[in-house]
C-alpha cells in the first residue's frame, strides 16, 4: 500500500519500506535519533528527496493536502488551533462513537482545549485523526500519557482499524507495547533506518 | 491666505526650550542632555534640507524628478519598515515584501487621490503628491511592521497548531487563515482607532498646518478627512499584500510551514 523507496532528509539517510495494508510497523530507536523526522518527511511536512507512493500513486502527483488526509500524522505533542475541543472537529456528534470508546466523556466538546489533560489531548487527537479516515496513520508515541486502561483502549481500536485495512507506522519507547501492537518493526540509530527482527 | 512669517530669531527663542530640557538633565542627572542636544540639530539640519529639496522640486515640477523622490522616500520608509520587525524574513524578502508592498499600497493611493479627488495641473504636482505620498507612507508603513510582526510571531509560536491541520488535510491558507485574519485586525486597529480620536483627543498635524497657514478651518478639516480615507486604504492594502506576502514565503508549494524562511531571534 504505502511503498518507500530511498526517501532521505536532513538528519535521516535514505530508507526503503513497504508497508501494507493491515500491518503496524513499530518504529523504535534512543531519542533525537531521527523516529520523528522519518514520520515527517513521510507525510511530506518537511522537506524530503525520494519517492513515495500509496496505492501506486506517487506523492507528488497529488497535492500535499490530499497525500496528508490519506497519510496522516499524528504529532507527539498534537497541535490545536481553535478554543474548544469540538471546533477542531469537522462533524464533533459524528465522532462520538470514537470519543467514547476512548473512555472520554462527550461534554468534553464542550471543553476548551487548554483545560484539558495531556492525555485526554493525545486520545482526542487520535479521534480527530480517525475521523478524517486515512489509510495510513503515522503515529508518534500515540499513548505516552496514558494510563493502563487509556492504552489499552487506544491500542484496541488501532487493532480494529489495522483490522480494517489500514496501515500504521508507530513510533513506541515501550518495548512491551511494542512486541503487543507490532507486526514488523524498524530500528532508527543516528539517521539510520534498520528492519528488526520481531521479539529481536 | 495669510500666515506669519517666522525668522531665525524667532527659532532660536522656541530653541531655548530644548536647552532648558538640556538644563533640567543636567539638573536632574538624566544623562540625555548629549543625546537631546544631537537629536535637535539632527531635526534642524534633515528639515532644512527636506525643505530645500522640496523647494527646488516645487520648481522644478518635472514627472521624473518627482518620481525619483516619491521612489526614494518608499525605499526609505522600506527600510523602516523591516528594521522595526522583531523577527524577520531571511535574506531579501524581509526588505523586498516590505518595500514592494509599500510601493504598491501608496503608490495606488497617491495616484487615485491626485487623479480623482485633488486632480492637480499636472496631476503630480509634487506640491500635491509629496506630501500626500509621505503621510500615506508613514502609516501605512506602521501597518506593514505591525501585521508582519504579527504574523512572523505567531507563526513560531503557533508552528503546532497549524501543522495539526495540515497533517489532517488542509491546504496552506486554510491552515494560516486565522493568523492572517489576527495580523490584519492588528495592523488596521492603529488606523481604527486614530479615525475615532481623531478630532477629539488628537488635531491631526496636516490639519492644524493648514489652519496655521491661514485656511478655513473647514476647508482643513475636509482634507484631513480626506488623508484619513487614503492612510485607512492605503493601510489595508499595504498591511493585505504584505501579510498574505509573508504566508506565501513561509510555506511552499508542498503546503509546508517553512520557519527555516525566518531569521534567527535577535539577541
Amino acid at each position: 500500500m504505502l511503498k518507500i523507496h530511498d526517501l532521505s532528509r536532513a538528519g535521516l539517510a535514505p530508507f526503503r519500506l513497504d508497508v501494507a495494508g493491515g500491518e503496524c510497523v513499530v518504529v523504535t530507536g534512543p531519542s533525537g535519533a531521527g523516529k520523528s523526522l522519518l514520520l515527517r518527511a513521510i507525510a511530506d511536512l518537511d522537506p524530503s528527496v525520494g519517492q513515495v507512493s500509496l496505492d501506486g500513486i506517487e506523492r507528488e502527483a497529488m497535492a500535499a493536502p490530499a497525500w496528508r488526509a490519506q497519510v496522516c500524522y499524528l504529532a507527539a505533542e498534537p497541535g490545536w488551533w481553535a478554543d474548544s475541543v469540538a471546533e477542531h472537529f469537522t462533524d464533533w456528534p459524528a465522532a462520538a462513537p470514537l470519543i467514547e470508546r476512548l473512555s472520554l466523556p462527550l461534554e468534553i466538546g464542550a471543553k476548551p482545549v487548554a483545560v484539558c489533560s495531556t492525555g485526554e489531548r493525545q486520545r482526542l487527537a487520535l479521534a480527530r485523526a480517525l475521523t478524517r479516515q486515512p489509510k495510513v496513520l503515522l503515529l508518534d508515541e500515540p499513548t505516552s500519557a496514558l494510563d493502563g486502561g487509556a492504552r489499552a483502549a487506544v491500542e484496541s481500536l488501532l487493532a480494529e482499524c489495522r483490522a480494517a485495512g489500514m496501515a500504521l507506522i508507530w513510533v513506541s519507547h515501550d518495548a512491551d507495547q511494542a512486541r503487543r501492537v507490532a507486526t514488523r518493526r524498524i530500528e532508527v540509530a543516528d539517521g539510520q533506518v534498520t528492519e528488526m527482527e520481531l521479539g529481536g | 491666505m495669510s500666515y506669519i512669517p517666522l525668522s531665525l530669531a524667532d527659532l532660536a527663542i522656541a530653541g531655548l526650550l530644548v536647552l532648558v530640557n538640556g538644563g533640567l538633565s543636567l539638573a536632574l542627572g538624566l544623562g540625555i542632555e548629549r543625546r537631546l542636544m544631537i537629536a535637535a540639530i539632527r531635526m534642524v539640519v534633515q528639515l532644512l534640507l527636506v525643505g530645500l529639496v522640496l523647494q527646488a522640486l516645487f520648481g522644478a515640477a518635472s514627472l521624473a524628478a518627482t518620481a525619483a523622490t516619491a521612489l526614494a522616500m518608499v525605499l526609505f520608509a522600506g527600510r523602516e519598515a523591516v528594521a522595526r520587525q522583531e523577527r524577520r524574513l531571511s535574506g531579501w524578502w524581509s526588505y523586498g515584501l516590505g518595500t514592494a508592498s509599500m510601493l504598491l499600497a501608496a503608490g495606488v493611493v497617491t495616484t487615485f487621490a491626485l487623479t480623482t479627488q485633488l486632480r492637480p495641473d499636472p496631476w503630480y504636482d509634487p506640491r500635491y503628491a509629496i506630501p500626500l505620498l509621505g503621510m500615506v507612507l508613514g502609516n501605512t508603513m506602521t501597518g506593514i511592521s505591525l501585521g508582519l510582526t504579527i504574523l512572523t510571531g505567531d507563526v513560531s509560536s503557533g508552528r503546532a497548531g497549524i501543522e495539526a491541520r495540515l497533517a489532517l488535510g488542509a491546504d496552506r491558507y486554510q491552515a494560516m487563515l486565522p493568523l492572517v485574519r489576527k495580523a490584519l485586525r492588528g495592523a488596521l486597529m492603529p488606523v481604527v482607532n486614530g479615525m475615532a480620536a481623531t478630532g477629539l483627543v488628537s488635531l491631526p498635524g496636516m490639519m492644524t498646518g493648514q489652519i496655521l497657514g491661514g485656511v478655513a478651518p473647514v476647508e482643513a478639516v475636509k482634507y484631513q478627512i480626506m488623508v484619513m480615507f487614503l492612510i485607512a486604504g492605503g493601510t489595508g492594502l499595504g498591511a493585505t499584500a504584505a501579510v498574505l506576502g509573508g504566508v506565501f514565503r513561509l510555506t511552499d508549494h508542498r503546503h509546508r510551514i517553512r520557519l527555516d524562511r525566518l531569521e534567527a531571534r535577535r539577541g
